[in-house]
C-alpha cells in the first residue's frame, strides 16, 4: 500500500509515495538516484549501506522508508555538495584507505558521526565506533589513519596524542 | 543470504500503547511490532516470518526513557541500546546492564536496536538478559484488559519464546534500587559483535565487610532461554570471594548449565568458556562491590 512521506536528503524535502515494504536504501539507489550507497549483506551488518540520520550512523537497508519519514537523511553525496570534497574523503583517498571503495561510503559517514561527537579519538576508540564497517580490501590499517589525519585537520581538538 | 525485496504488509503507527494493543488483540499472530527493525527486518528478509502488519512503537512516548527513582528504576521498551550505553545512572547503578549495552552490537544497531526487542525476540543469547536476571529485573505487560508485572526468570518460556500471549506488549524493565556495597559485572564471548555472543555471563554481589551477603549469577547462549546459576550461587554465600570460592563457584556453573552446539559455538567450547567468564564476572563484581576502582 502506498502512502506519501516527507523525505529530506542531503538538505532537500521531497515528497515521496512510497510502499511499505521499501527500505530507504531502495529509495536512495532507485528513486533519488543516490547510488553513493551500497546494497552489501542486506541484513544491517557490513555498514556499506550506511547513511546518516539526524547525523547518527544508520543502516538504511534494514530501515523502512516510511521509518525515515521526518530525519534528516545524510548520504555520501551530501559531503560534497558543490563538488570539494570533505577533508575525511581527502585523507581516505590521499592515505590510500579505498582499494575498491565499495565501504568507503559506508566508512566516511560513520567516521563524520565519530568525529563531530569524538573530535579526537584514540586508534583504539575509532575501531571501536567503526566495528559496524567491514572492508575487504585494506584491512583497516589505512582507513583508521585516515580518520586520524581527517581529526587532526578538521582540528577542533587538541594536538595529537601519540 | 537476504533477498532485496520484502514481502508486502500493512505498516501501522499507533500513538498510544492503548491503540497498540488494540491492534495486537485485533490481529493476533498477523502482526509483528518493530521497534529497531534490527531483528525483525532481517527476519523478514530471510522470510523466516510474513507478518501481514508491522506496529511500529517508535512513535510512543511512554515507551520510551530511562526514569531513575528511589526505590526502582524504569527502562522502557524502548529506550535504545544506546541509550543505555550511554547512561550514566545506568553505568553507575546497574553496571553489568550498562556494560551490556556497550558491548553488543555495532554503532549502527545500538542506534535503533531497543531493550524490549532484545527481550521480546527471547534468543536464549539476548545480551540484556543475564545482566538483567542478575539484577533482579521485573517485567511490564500490558494489555486492552490491563497489565501485569512478572520477574523477568518468568518472561522466557523457550528459545525465542517469550511470556507474552497474544494482544501482549512489553511496556517496560523495572530494576530495584541496589543494596549498598553492589557490584555487577557483565562478559560477552563475542563470535562477531553484529552477531548474538557465543556465550555471556552477568554476576551481581552484594558485600558486607567483605562478605558476600548474596550473589546472582545469569548466562546467556548456554541453556534454551537465559538462565540463573542458582546453586553456584549457594556457594558464594557469607564467604571471602577469593580465588578457590570463586573458582568453586564457576565449576558448579558448568553442571547447571545445558549448553548446545550450534554454529555459533560447541557445547565444549560454551562449558568451558562459561566457567572462566563466571570467575571473571565474579571477580569483578566483587572488587566493585568493596568500592575498588572497576578495571
Amino acid at each position: 500500500m502506498d502512502r506519501v512521506i516527507d523525505l529530506t536528503v542531503n538538505g532537500q524535502t521531497i515528497s515521496l509515495g512510497v510502499k511499505a515494504n521499501e527500505t530507504l536504501l531502495d529509495i536512495l539507489r532507485d528513486r533519488l538516484g543516490l547510488t553513493g550507497t551500497k546494497y552489501g549483506c542486506g541484513t544491517g551488518r557490513c555498514g556499506a549501506c550506511t547513511v546518516l540520520a539526524d547525523g547518527q550512523p544508520t543502516s538504511s537497508c534494514i530501515t523502512l522508508a516510511v521509518s525515515a519519514a521526518g530525519k534528516e537523511i545524510t548520504t555520501i553525496e551530501g559531503l560534497a555538495p558543490d563538488g570539494k570534497l570533505h577533508p575525511i574523503q581527502e585523507e581516505f583517498i590521499k592515505r590510500g584507505a579505498i582499494q575498491c571503495g565499495f565501504c568507503t561510503s559506508g566508512f566516511i559517514l560513520t567516521a563524520k558521526a565519530l568525529l563531530a561527537e569524538n573530535p579526537n579519538p584514540t586508534p583504539e576508540e575509532i575501531r571501536r565506533y567503526v566495528r559496524g564497517n567491514l572492508c575487504r580490501c585494506t584491512g583497516y590499517v589505512k582507513i583508521v589513519e585516515a580518520i586520524t589525519a581527517a581529526a587532526q585537520r578538521l582540528g577542533k581538538g587538541q594536538e595529537a596524542r601519540k | 543470504m537476504g533477498t532485496r525485496v520484502l514481502r508486502d504488509f500493512e505498516y501501522l503507527k499507533p500513538i498510544s500503547v492503548d491503540e497498540t494493543v488494540s491492534l495486537l488483540e485485533r490481529y493476533g499472530n498477523e502482526a509483528s511490532i518493530l521497534a529497531g527493525g534490527t531483528d525483525l527486518l532481517v527476519s523478514l528478509k530471510l522470510l523466516r516470518i510474513s507478518p501481514k502488519y508491522l506496529i511500529d512503537i517508535t512513535g510512543i512516548g511512554e515507551l520510551g526513557g530511562v526514569t531513575g527513582g528511589e526505590n526502582e528504576t524504569r527502562i522502557g521498551a524502548t529506550t535504545t541500546i544506546k541509550e543505555l550505553a550511554r547512561s550514566v545512572l545506568i553505568y553507575e547503578k546497574y553496571t553489568a546492564l550498562g556494560e551490556a549495552a556497550q558491548q553488543m552490537g555495532t554503532t549502527q544497531m545500538r542506534q535503533v536496536a531497543t531493550i524490549g526487542g532484545n527481550l521480546c525476540r527471547a534468543s536464549a543469547g539476548a545480551d540484556t538478559a543475564p545482566p538483567l536476571l542478575a539484577l533482579k529485573a521485573r517485567a511490564e505487560i500490558y494489555r486492552r484488559t490491563g497489565g501485569r508485572t512478572i520477574p523477568l526468570a518468568e518472561f522466557f518460556i523457550g528459545p525465542g519464546q517469550s511470556a507474552l500471549t497474544p494482544g501482549e506488549i512489553l511496556t517496560a524493565i523495572t530494576i530495584p534500587a541496589p543494596a549498598p556495597h553492589t557490584g555487577s559485572s557483565f562478559i560477552r564471548i563475542n563470535g562477531t559483535v553484529s552477531e548474538l555472543p557465543q556465550l555471556s555471563a552477568a554476576a551481581t554481589v552484594v558485600t558486607e565487610n567483605d562478605q558476600c551477603t548474596s550473589a546472582r549469577i545469569a548466562l546467556g547462549a548456554v541453556a534454551p532461554t537465559p538462565v540463573r546459576a542458582r546453586q553456584a550461587e549457594k556457594l558464594l554465600i557469607s564467604k571471602e570471594l577469593n580465588r578457590e570460592v570463586v573458582e568453586a563457584a564457576a565449576h558448579k556453573v558448568t553442571e547447571e548449565i545445558s549448553p548446545r552446539t550450534s554454529f555459533r559455538s560447541s557445547a565444549d567450547y560454551r562449558r568451558d568458556v562459561a566457567a572462566v567468564i563466571v570467575k571473571r564476572a565474579l571477580i569483578k563484581a566483587y572488587e566493585r562491590s568493596r568500592g575498588a576502582p572497576s578495571g
